[in-house]
Parts: structure tokens; sequence; C-alpha cells
């Protein structure tokens, strides 16, 4: 009760000269406005009188007339350079935008910033080597980030233009969620990881075991399809982030840690004592990771393929950043067709001739790209493996560049 | 607040002393007076042995402090060379290192026109109209400096990252709901049923759903909605979606600061001859709002921290570029450290801000 008076007073005392002040500035300010908005509604209704003015069009604040001849200008201008060139969504997106959009994971030596800011990595110079082939310039490429479970929506939603995030090819992926894939770039498997002391020589020895798996990646459906075939039990730990994930391997909550093998190579040299841990022999699965992109582009998808072959071509027929120049004087016929030399696989495709060899110069070949990221001489130490030209028994195989 | 705090140790058990005790004695009755308190003592001494050494020898004997990551591999402690060499990516993320100085000032004005806001001393002197015209100014600017203009080239908003990121969606989230909740709370009482109802419906379907799934609707849904080609920028999108999301919260606190407003306020104002929106304006809201100011500082701080959510839509707020700081091959594996940053950082505004609150409060209570 005493603070209601008092309250009372106060208000009294500090809003009543307000209030008697403020009800006729508000009448003022409400004629005041009627008026502008009239003499405004009145202005923008004598140009668009004009005949020939569509509509639809917004008002704009300068003379419509100059803005519609530009607008016009601006469409015959795009329809001649389009032409009759069938040119997909996604292209045509990009082209408007200026840059590519890259979605990307986060994976030391396959997508991860340096301390400047600058993503990194063995998918993110396939990005760089896109935007090249599109641009003809590295950095006109933004690199969208999204986690495992988000990244096939967003591929879905438009969020980016291509997912280079180590998607694994797979049937549904590619006929129930609408994905076209372009060549695998990296051929991964998925492994199992085990501290020596458990004593366990195969994967069909882990009977009751806890395995630390990643949410949303085949990885969690090809483990429960592992043990199911082998018909023995475990218990899942499903964490959503990678580096969560092999945190809680490292401090024993769970005997196993799955993942494909390239993480766990990592995830070994990060571990207290790496030499206490073993990777089982058994690759549990087939894990190809290759772009991915939605249905409705051929351009954008082709751009994508022969992007991808160039770097693994590149490194067949020897040529390398450093020596790229020397090949262009080179005899062979399908090498000077390959760099531009010979223009006529540019004009074939209505391109650059200079494509591939820009893309050599910048980002290197399929070889250079993956020993300067995630080769046996980065932390990351890893084999070429299948990774390696199938002239050298691996899988990659580029068909001819004629 | 110093009145009721005497009140109650005077109800309590401890009896009036006419001479002050000394302090030591006062820490031993604290500290060893019962035999419970004994117990609990050395409790939290044995806890404090047990984690404070190694901590210590973590965070500072055995740290290394400079050099190249390989002397920190070798070290047992922190490695702080790690955030030396990092602490501009954790900060300002993926933002050209040529134009640091952009987020650092955006973040500077924000951080600044926060501060303005929070001081009560200004308050009396501010209309509505000139908050609303001081934010929209500063927001402007913030948004020219982060988007690189007026001159130099665009820096797209995926590239903004950082603690600009958090402050950004954090304020401009709770001043873009103030005005959405002052009239969700106004329509929650409002006589008119249709009004009241759709007030409610929004109010409760927003809380009923927790933010990640709003921020996943605004990012992953929303554009499948809409026509292709017409994408809505994603931080735009995160921005619009917390703005919604702290509406309905804004707007509850809100109504509980008007239903603890007595019914004579308002007819006072009425016989003052104030229509309904002059008597809220001027009598009923200012009183309301100054009633639920700590609430208020209460959920800007934990928006504070829920920003940091975005990290599911793929925006690099700063513990998002603190966990990638560590996934760098030439700093691999550091994620202790970037963590113990991200950490301290957080620290220092919610401390801030918790502070202030109750700072305010002491004020207010002063009647100021």
């Amino acid at each position: 009760m005493i603070r209601d008076i008092g309250r009372l007073r106060i208000t009294g005392r500090t809003n009543g000269r307000a209030a008697a002040r403020h009800p006729r500035r508000i009448v003022m300010r409400g004629f005041k406005n009627n008026k502008t908005l009239l003499r405004e509604s009145t202005m923008r209704h004598s140009p668009s009188s004009s005949p020939s003015t569509p509509p639809a069009r917004p008002p704009s604040k300068g003379p419509s007339a100059r803005w519609l001849l530009a607008g016009a200008l601006g469409v015959a201008l795009g329809l001649a350079l389009t032409g009759a060139a069938k040119a997909g969504p996604t292209i045509d997106a990009i082209k408007a935008r200026g840059a590519i959009k890259v979605g990307v994971g986060s994976q030391p030596g396959f997508f991860a910033p340096d301390s400047n800011g600058r993503w990194q990595g063995f998918f993110v110079d396939f990005g760089r080597a896109l935007a090249i082939a599109v641009f003809n310039d590295p950095e006109k490429v933004q690199f969208v980030s999204s986690s495992p479970q988000q990244r096939l929506p967003s591929l879905q939603s438009g969020e980016f233009d291509i997912l280079l995030s180590g998607v694994t090819q797979t049937f549904t992926r590619a006929t129930k969620l609408g994905f076209h894939f372009g060549p695998v770039v990296f051929y991964d498997g998925q492994g199992l990881l085990v501290p020596k002391k458990l004593g366990v020589a195969k994967g069909k020895d882990l009977n009751g075991a806890t395995v630390c798996v990643q949410t949303g990646t085949t990885g969690e459906l090809n483990i429960t399809d592992f043990f199911r075939q082998n018909r023995i039990s475990f218990k899942p730990v499903v964490i959503e982030e990678t580096a969560e994930n092999q945190k809680a391997f490292a401090s024993g909550r769970c005997d196993v840690l799955t993942q494909d093998a390239s993480d766990l190579a990592i995830t070994r040299t990060q571990l207290p004592k790496p030499d206490d841990y073993v990777l089982l022999p058994e690759r549990i699965s087939k894990e190809p990771l290759a772009p991915a992109i939605r249905y409705g582009d051929d351009q954008w998808l082709e751009i994508v393929n022969w992007v991808v072959n160039a770097t693994i071509q590149a490194e067949e027929f020897g040529i390398t950043q450093a020596n790229v120049d020397s090949f262009l004087t080179s005899g062979d016929p399908s090498i000077r067709r390959f760099l531009g030399v010979d223009p006529s696989l540019g004009e074939a495709a209505k391109l650059d001739p200079k494509i591939f060899y820009t893309i050599i110069k910048t980002v290197g070949n399929y070889g250079e790209i993956f020993e300067r990221h995630v080769g046996p001489k980065t932390k990351v130490g890893l084999e070429r493996g299948y990774n390696a030209p199938w002239t050298q028994g691996g899988l990659l195989y580029a068909p001819p560049f004629r | 607040m110093t009145d009721h705090a005497t009140d109650h140790r005077l109800g309590g058990l401890a009896p009036p002393r006419s001479t002050p005790e000394p302090r030591w004695r006062a820490l031993r009755d604290g500290l060893f007076g019962s035999k419970p308190n004994a117990v609990l003592t050395l409790l939290c001494l044995g806890l404090l042995a047990w984690a404070v050494p190694p901590l210590l020898r973590w965070t500072l004997l055995d740290a290394v402090w400079s050099g190249p990551a390989d002397r920190c591999a070798e070290a047992a402690g922190a490695c702080w060379a790690f955030v030396g060499e990092k602490l501009r990516y954790i900060l300002f993320g993926f933002y050209d290192v040529d134009r640091q100085w952009r987020p650092a000032a955006a973040l500077a004005i924000l951080a600044g026109m926060t501060v303005l806001s929070a001081l009560p001393a200004l308050w009396r002197r501010t209309t509505p109209l000139r908050w609303v015209a001081g934010w929209s100014a500063g927001l402007a600017v913030v948004v020219l400096l982060l988007t690189g203009g007026p001159d130099g080239p665009a820096v797209p908003t995926e590239r903004w990252s950082g603690l600009p990121v958090n402050l950004l969606l954090a304020t401009v989230g709770m001043i873009g709901a103030f005005p959405l909740a002052v009239l969700l709370a106004l329509a929650r009482r409002s006589p008119l049923g249709g009004v009241r109802l759709l007030a409610v419906t929004f109010i409760e379907v927003m809380r009923g759903v927790p933010l990640i799934a709003v921020l996943y609707v605004a990012t992953l849904l929303l554009p499948l909605m809409l026509p292709s080609g017409s994408a809505i920028d994603k931080l735009l999108r995160a921005q619009i979606a917390i703005i919604l999301f702290v509406s309905a919260y804004l707007a509850e606190i809100i109504r509980a600061g008007l239903q603890a407003i007595p019914p004579g306020q308002h007819e006072a104002a009425r016989a003052l001859g104030l229509g309904y929106w002059a008597a809220m304006r001027l009598v009923i809201l200012p009183q309301a709002l100054r009633t639920v100011i700590p609430a208020i500082v209460n959920l800007a701080v934990g928006l504070f921290q829920d920003t940091t959510l975005v990290i599911v839509i793929g925006l690099f707020d700063v513990l998002n570029t603190a966990r990638n700081a560590a996934k760098d091959p030439a700093w691999l594996g550091f994620y202790d450290e970037a963590f113990a940053l991200a950490a301290v950082i957080y620290l220092i505004f919610c401390v801030l801000a918790s502070r202030y609150s109750l700072w305010l409060e002491a004020r207010l209570r002063r009647g100021g």
C-alpha cells in the first residue's frame, strides 16, 4: 500500500507533465505524416501512368524510364550471352553470384581453416579447381561449413552448389535423395581402432563391445550391419562431432572407435600413447567419397566430372605444378589437347582451352594435392593405397581427354 | 537490499553483538563452527588440494608460451603458443586478415552501444524514438563495416565469424525482439479475444519448440518452401529465427511486469485523460519494464550463450572457430586450450552481465 502511494506520486510528478505535452505532439505528428504520405503517393503515381510501364515493376527512386531502359538492356545482354546454349539452374546461379558455394565438413587435412582463416585441405583444393574452371579465378569460391546430419538437406535446399565434404556415394543417395555424384576423389573404408590391451585380433572378436560412432554418417549403418552379419552384439555410443568422438574413445568410454580409416589414422596419432592402439585389418565398408550435386544441371555435373578427371589425368601424364610449363612444348598430341595448346577440347566444350593448364598450375595434379594435405609427410600421414593411379596399382582412372 | 539482509540475520540465530568480532574468529566459526561444517570444510580443502596443483601445473608451470607446435607436443602442460597463433582466427574467423579492423570495430561499436543502453543515467534522457534511431544507426554502421562497404570488395556473411557473430546475433536478437515482445505481452492481456488467441498461440508455439529446431526450420525448411533463387541470407534467417524465439520469452517477462502494476495506475492514467496507448507508453510500461529489468538481463545472458547454437546450421561463432582452430594440421589437437579460451571469453561476458544486473537491482531498489 505504501509503495503504491509512493509510485503514484512519482508517476504524477514526472508523467503528468509529459502527458499534458504529448497528446498535442501526437496529433501534430500524425498530421504531418499524412501530408508527406499524400505528397509521396502523388509523386509515385505520375511517372508510372505512362502506358509503356509494366504495372508489376516496383516504384524506384529515380525516373523509372531510365531504369526500364537499363533493365531492358540488361535482359537483352543476358539473352545474348547465354544464347541458345542450355544452361542449368545451378551454373546460372553460380555465375549470377560470382562465386561457387561449396559445402565442406571439418576434418584435419581434408578441410580446416589455417591461422589466417583461409580454408585449406584436400577437398578444398578441388573447390578452388572448380572456381578456376568456372571463373578462371581460384578465389571465386565460398566454403560453407556443414555438419554430417545437415549437409544433404542443405545441398537439397540450395545452401550450396556442390557438397565436397567427404560424402559416400550410395545407391539411395543417388536415387531416392536425388543427388548426382561426380568421380570418386577419395577411396576410403571404415576401420576399427581398438586398444591393444583388449587383445583383439579381428573384428569378429568384439562381441559385447561398446563402439563410439558418429551420427548421420554411413558409419553408423555399417557398424550395425557388421555386427549383425557376424551375429555378435555391441553397444553403440553415438556422438555427433568427430573430435568429441575421438575424445570419448581416448578417455575409455568405448572399446572401439569406428570411422573411416582416414579419420582413424589421424586419431591414432592424436592419442596420448599411439602405440597402445591398433587399427584392425578389416575394412567393414566401401566408402567412395565423391562430390555431390543436385539433380537438374547436367552442365554443372560435367564441369565437376572433368575437373576431377583432369587432376587425375595430369598425374598419369606426369604433369605437375612445377613442370606444367615445360609440357606446353610437348609433341604428344594428347598432352597438347589436354593443356589447350591444341584448342580442340576447349572449342568442343565452349570453354577456355587453357582451363586444365591453369588448374594444374594453381592447385597441382591429384598426387600433389594428396601429398600436400594428407600424404605420408603430413600430420595426417595417409598412404596412397587405393588412391593411386591405376598405372600404379590404385583405382584412379580418368576417361580419355579427347 | 541491505535492509533485507540485516533483517534476515536479526531474525536468525545470531544475537546482535556490541563489539565487532575479529575476522579470524568469524572465519573459524564459519568454517569449523560445528561438526558438519568442519567435515565440509575438510572435504572442500581436500578437493582443492587434489584439483588445484595439476591445474596449476597444466596452465602455468608446464605450459608452453611461445614457439612452434612441435615444442608444444613435447611439453606436458598447456600450449598457450597455440592460443597466440590462433587468437586472431578464433576471434574473427574467416574475415580477411588485412581488413580485420572491420570486425574489430564492429565488435567495439556493438559492445559500446550495449554498455550505453545499459546505463540508467541515459534512460531518462532518451525517448523511444531516439533509442530506435541510435540503434538503427549503430547497427547500420556495424553491418556496413562487416559487409566490407562502402569501399573494397563485399564480404559475404559466410565469412563473418567469431565473436562479432555472437554479439551481433545476441544484441540484435534482444533489440529486435523487444518491440515485438511488448506488443505480444499487451496482446496477451488484451480484452479482444482474437488478438489474445493469436498472441497466446505464437508464444506457446515458440516456447514449446527448442531453439535448435527453430534454427533448423529457418535454415533447412524455409529455403525448400521458397522458390529457388530467392534465398534469404543464412545469417539473416538465423537472426530472424532468434528474434522470433526470444520475443516469446521476452513477452512473458514483460507480461509479468504488466501484471505487477496495480490497477490503480491504469485508473489514474485514465483519470488524467490518457487513451490506451498513451497510458501504456507513459504510465504503465515504464513501471512494468523497470520491474522486470533483472529478468531481461538474465534472458540476455542466456541468449548470448545460446547464440553458439548456430553451430548446427554451419555458422561460425566463437566456440565453433575455437574448435576449428584445433583442426589445422599445423596445430592439430589442441582442443583443451581452444575450449579454455572460449570459456574465458564467455565467462568475461557473463560475469560482467551478472554483476551489472546485481548493481542495477540495488540501484533500482534505492529508487534510482
